[in-house]
């Protein structure tokens, strides 16, 4: 066993893990935040998809020890304090962006790190984007709609979208 | 998975003691690759090395005119590299078009190019551009490194350490991505380096190939139009659910095609 200490959403946890144990693992079994899913556990799906140290990542490929002394965001650690919704989850539920949900979490946040990284989105680079993420519902069509809008409220709301 | 111990050593020096003096060994870099194979249990490694933590590894600088990138380098730090997009934006454009981004903020330049799988795009860049491979031991030209399917010219306790890359003149790379995966289903990559064409193919056959005929057409007039009629043999190129060897012979000349007229743009 091995003694690993990261910050998730803000606090900090140490806890003691095998080597083998993923990050998803530590998320999910050790930490309680189910919120992070597992569709395929063969590094396709993205519905896995966690920020490290603010950059998208599938969390069902990375070991939870790697991620020792960095921080990490899951999907529980984007609403503000008193549960209004990042701006981001609110564009997914205002344009229904999701049917069973299953791939929703991972969807957000790599729409969140998306919107991030560049300036401007176009509808091209939002498909482009989530290469790494399949949902088995929506046919995409409303997911790209709502990252669009949840990137421009990111812009317009800054001070909410940095409690992320 | 299988049980292994995990090792996160800070120098090179530690690297290598480790990795010669464990039983069984495996370097981790990015885990895109490694990760998935221990999961399906193909290896079970006594104890597994990160060299996340190797200063000396990584980053990318300019050193003879030409680009010199360190082994654990992501793909998403190419691709966004200041460097790489003055000296040979191509090759930021390449990495940026490897799997997807979750895959490039994990995934590094020394774990593609040691996985060595046929379909990878960093292995057409190396022998396109005609770049050296430097390890803890030798350095390795990149036409040597890669020596069959999933195997390279490493010995077992040898770790890429960097890559360099001589300036080039003209470069285009053009592949047709698995729809899935965005690997290379063949991918092409046509570069002027010291005054030569050089066009390498990546996902036709198990291991990366220069194509001489495609060269020559190229060396005497640099256009799509040279390429008319040139052909590649299907036979012993790969043959899968994705696409037959005859399909992927056909895609040889459509890729390279498409990547002179990126070159030449
Ligand atoms: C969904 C998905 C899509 C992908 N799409 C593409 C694609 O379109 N194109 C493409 O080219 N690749 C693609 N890849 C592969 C990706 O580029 C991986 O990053 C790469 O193959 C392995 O790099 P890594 O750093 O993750 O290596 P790891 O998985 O950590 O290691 C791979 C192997 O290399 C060895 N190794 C690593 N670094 C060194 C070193 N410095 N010295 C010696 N040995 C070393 C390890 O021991 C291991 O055997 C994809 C992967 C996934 C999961
Ligand atoms: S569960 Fe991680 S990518 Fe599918
Ligand atoms: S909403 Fe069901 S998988 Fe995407």
């Amino acid at each position: 066993m091995t003694s690993v200490s990261l910050k998730v959403n803000g606090k900090s946890v140490t806890r003691e893990v095998e080597g083998r144990t993923l990050l998803v693992q530590l998320l999910r079994d050790h930490l309680g935040l189910t919120g992070t899913h597992v569709g395929c556990d063969t590094s396709q799906c993205g519905a896995c998809v966690v920020h490290v140290d603010g950059e998208s990542i599938k969390s069902c490929t990375m070991l939870a020890v790697q991620a020792n002394g960095l921080e990490v965001t899951t999907i529980e650690g984007l609403a503000a304090a008193d549960g209004t919704l990042h701006p981001m989850q609110a564009a997914f539920r205002e344009h229904h962006g999701l049917q069973c949900g299953y791939c929703t979490p991972g969807m957000v946040m790599s729409a969140v790190d998306l919107a991030k990284s560049h300036e401007h989105l176009d509808e091209k680079t939002v498909r482009e984007g989530l290469e790494g993420n399949i949902c088995r519902c929506t046919g995409y069509h409303n997911i790209v709609k709502a990252v669009l809008a949840g990137a421009e409220a990111m812009r317009s709301q800054p001070a909410q979208a940095a409690a992320e | 998975m299988y049980a292994f111990e995990y090792h996160r050593p800070t120098s090179l020096s530690e690297v290598t003691g480790l990795v010669s003096g464990k039983e069984d060994a495996k370097i981790i870099a990015g885990g895109q690759t490694l990760i998935p194979t221990l999961k399906q249990r193909l290896a079970q490694p006594s104890d597994v090395i990160d060299l996340g933590a190797v200063a000396e590894l990584h980053g990318i600088r300019e050193e003879g005119g030409g680009l010199v990138i360190g082994a654990t380098t992501k793909h998403a730090e190419v691709a966004g590299s200041d460097i790489v997009r003055r000296l040979i934006p191509e090759l930021a454009e390449l990495a940026n078009g490897i799997g997807d981004a979750q895959v490039r903020n994990r995934g590094t330049l020394g774990g593609s190019i040691c996985n060595n799988d046929p379909s990878a795009d960093y292995p057409a860049a190396l022998v396109g551009l005609n770049a050296t491979v430097h390890t803890n031991k030798r350095t390795i030209p990149a036409e040597e490194f890669f020596t069959g399917m999933f195997e390279t010219a490493l010995e077992l306790d040898e770790i890429v350490t960097a890559v360099a890359f001589p300036k080039p003149g003209r470069v285009g790379y053009a592949k047709f991505p698995n729809p899935a995966s965005r690997y290379a289903t063949v991918g092409v990559l046509v570069a002027e380096v010291d005054g030569a064409v050089r066009v390498a193919v990546t996902g036709a056959g198990p291991v990366v190939f220069r194509w001489p005929e495609a060269e020559q057409a190229l060396s005497s007039n640099f256009s799509a139009a040279a390429l008319n009629g040139l052909t590649v043999d299907a036979d012993g190129l790969n043959a899968d659910i994705h696409a037959s060897a005859e399909y992927r012979a056909n895609l040889v000349a459509v890729m390279a095609k498409r990547a002179v007229v990126r070159a030449a743009g």
